[in-house]
Order: C-alpha cells, then sequence, then structure tokens
C-alpha cells in the first residue's frame, strides 16, 4: 500500500489526518487517535503493520513536541510513519505497549530524553539515563553543568 | 605483593641491610613488571582494539599480561573506552577491589578527558582520571594495538623505578571521587518542568 491508501483508510475514521510534507511515508494523525489508530493499523488484513520500528519524538520549541511511530508490515512489506504533534509542556500519549511489546522500551527511552509520559506503561522508569537524573537530555532548552558547548 | 612491601621493616634491621634492598628491590619489581594482570572489561570501541591486542597477533601474553575476569586477582585496569557517568561508580568500586598494588592505564580519548563527547556531551565522564589514579594514558581514538603496547611498556619501566616501602605518587589524579563527579542534574525551571499524570 502506498501513502496515500493509508491516507484515505485513516481519513475515514479520523478525518483531521494528513501528509506529512517533510516524510515521504509519513501521515500526521491527531494525539487523541493514539492508540485506535495504531490498533487499526495492526489489525485491518489490508495493512497488518505488525512489526514496529520504533518510537522516536523531535523537539520543536517554543511549544511543539513530535511524536513519530514508524510501523512496517512483515507480511505486505509496506511501511507508515504516524507523527503525533503534542503539547511540550504537557507532552501526554496512551501507551502502545499492548499492541507490540517492544513499544514499552521505546516509550521509557522516549520518556526518558524527551520527558513524554505514557500513561498506562507498566514500568514507567528511566531507560538510559540513571534513575535520579533530573530533565530530559535531548530537549533543546535542556542545560547541564556538565555540558561544555562547542567553540564556534 | 602487599606484604612484600612490608618486609624492609624487617631488613633493615639486620646489619648492612642496604646492601641486600637493591638486588631486593630489583627482584621485586621485575616480579611486578612481567606478571601484570589485567582486568577484563572493556566499556566501548577501544575493548576490540584491547581484544585484538590480547589476541595472537599482537599477542599481550608474552608481556606476562593475562586477562583475569574478576578484580580481586587483578594488578592492572585498562580503561578501554567511553565511561558513561552511569557507569563511572561502577569502574570505581571495580577498582577499590583490586588488590595492591594496582594500576590503571586510561586507553583512548574517551577515558583521557572525553574525546569525541567532551563538546555537547552530558552523559560522558570527562577523563576517569577524575574518579581513579591513572597511571598511563594511551591517546587515540581508538589507539591501535601498537599504541597499547607501548602504553604497557611504559607502565613496565615505571614499575621499575618504585622502591620498596615507598608508595609511589601519581599525578595521574584529579583528586574527586565518582560521587561528585555523579551529575546533580539540570534544575528545570518550573515552566518548563513536565507534568507527570499519575
Amino acid at each position: 500500500m502506498k501513502r496515500a491508501d493509508f491516507l484515505k483508510k485513516l481519513q475515514e475514521r479520523w478525518p483531521e489526518s494528513i501528509q506529512d510534507e517533510r516524510n515521504e511515508n509519513g501521515l500526521e494523525v491527531p494525539a487523541q487517535a493514539i492508540p485506535e489508530a495504531l490498533a487499526y493499523l495492526r489489525d485491518d488484513p489490508e495493512t497488518r503493520m505488525n512489526y514496529l520500528d520504533f518510537i522516536t519524538a523531535v523537539d520543536y520549541p517554543p511549544d511543539t513536541m513530535h511524536v513519530i511511530y514508524s510501523l512496517y508490515s512483515l507480511d505486505k512489506q509496506h511501511r507508515v510513519q504516524l507523527k503525533v504533534k503534542l503539547d511540550r509542556f504537557h507532552p501526554t500519549l496512551a501507551t502502545a505497549s499492548h499492541l507490540w511489546t517492544n513499544a514499552e522500551w521505546n516509550e521509557r527511552e522516549v520518556y526518558d530524553l524527551f520527558g513524554v509520559v505514557f500513561p498506562g506503561l507498566s514500568d514507567p522508569r528511566r531507560i538510559l539515563m540513571p534513575e535520579d537524573w533530573e530533565g530530559h537530555p535531548l530537549r533543546k532548552d535542556y542545560l547541564h553543568p556538565n555540558l561544555a558547548s562547542k567553540p564556534d | 605483593m602487599g606484604l612484600i612491601d612490608k618486609i624492609p621493616a624487617y631488613v633493615e634491621k639486620t646489619p648492612g641491610g642496604g646492601v641486600l634492598m637493591t638486588p631486593l628491590n630489583w627482584v621485586v619489581n621485575n616480579v611486578k613488571a612481567s606478571s601484570l594482570w589485567y582486568m577484563l572489561f572493556g566499556l566501548a570501541c577501544c575493548a576490540i582494539e584491547l581484544m585484538a591486542t590480547g589476541a595472537s597477533r599482537y599477542d599481550f601474553d608474552r608481556l606476562g599480561m593475562i586477562f583475569r575476569a574478576t578484580p580481586r586477582q587483578t594488578d592492572l585496569m585498562i580503561v578501554a573506552g567511553t565511561l558513561t557517568l552511569k557507569m563511572a561508580p561502577r569502574v570505581k568500586l571495580l577498582y577499590e577491589q583490586m588488590p595492591d598494588p594496582k594500576y590503571v592505564i586510561a586507553m583512548g580519548g574517551c577515558t583521557v578527558y572525553g574525546g569525541p563527547f567532551y563538546h555537547d556531551g552530558y552523559s560522558v565522564l570527562k577523563g576517569v582520571d577524575k574518579i581513579i589514579p591513572v597511571d598511563i594514558h594511551v591517546a587515540g581514538c581508538p589507539p591501535r594495538p601498537e599504541a597499547l603496547l607501548h602504553g604497557c611498556l611504559e607502565l613496565q619501566n615505571l614499575i621499575k623505578t618504585e622502591k620498596l616501602g615507598h608508595k609511589r605518587d601519581r599525578p595521574g589524579l584529579r583528586h574527586l571521587t565518582a560521587g561528585t563527579v555523579r551529575p546533580s542534574g539540570l534544575v528545570v525551571p518550573d515552566s518548563m518542568r513536565v507534568v507527570q499524570n499519575s
């Protein structure tokens, strides 16, 4: 399936879905469509996205945070990436760990480095940084005493 | 080896102890220098070069260097690779578990000063000599086995200058402990703080 077919399918249920112009496989869905949109793409016989590549996030100051789900179908061998726009001060997104088990570690990583909270995650600890670490290092406004900036 | 450092206290009571000391010093130093058992651990890509140095082409064994899988049996710690702040307390603990006399080689740019992670790196310790005393720094990213072998030979020369009953100064230590190096972290302004939904 091509991106336009995915878009048509998603727009039937979530009419706000649009194309992501920066990404040839990308679609943008509203945040409240997660995780139903992911479950729909996984279980629909035409899409069957049975493999979650990764979950990542991009911080866009001053007020936006993007979370990106990359899905792949091992049966149909097609790929789609769903982007969700969030408020970067209170980024909250429903967990997808009941759909793919590897989503749990991916979501812990996104929480650790970007501070996106996934309610419903069974083990919401940090995964990479020490447990007593403060702050989320991949945010653009992150500061740290250990951080020496590069000279120009 | 810790025991043998105490020997001068007994020997020097005998008349002419000084005459005996020099050959004894020579024997002990050569024994120490030619059986440097190193700890089997690597942290990043430098560990690959460490393995290559240990394998047959470069052959650490001919220097009497054999890896041991426990700190209790090792004389030398080769810190091979990027030391992250999360790992730093563990490495300090391993160092403290080694019996005296113990030596440290900092292998590669990361262990010398932070390497490529010096700028814009928040998670990497900028030099292992902030937490443990380092005897030899080996530069390179990663250093070739020849460089590491050179470092080991230099360490052997260093050991051969030691005197029984005297602890050698280690100028490499920057007198910081893992505890102080551990980050206190960012103070997040309230406007930026992420609200945890409970």
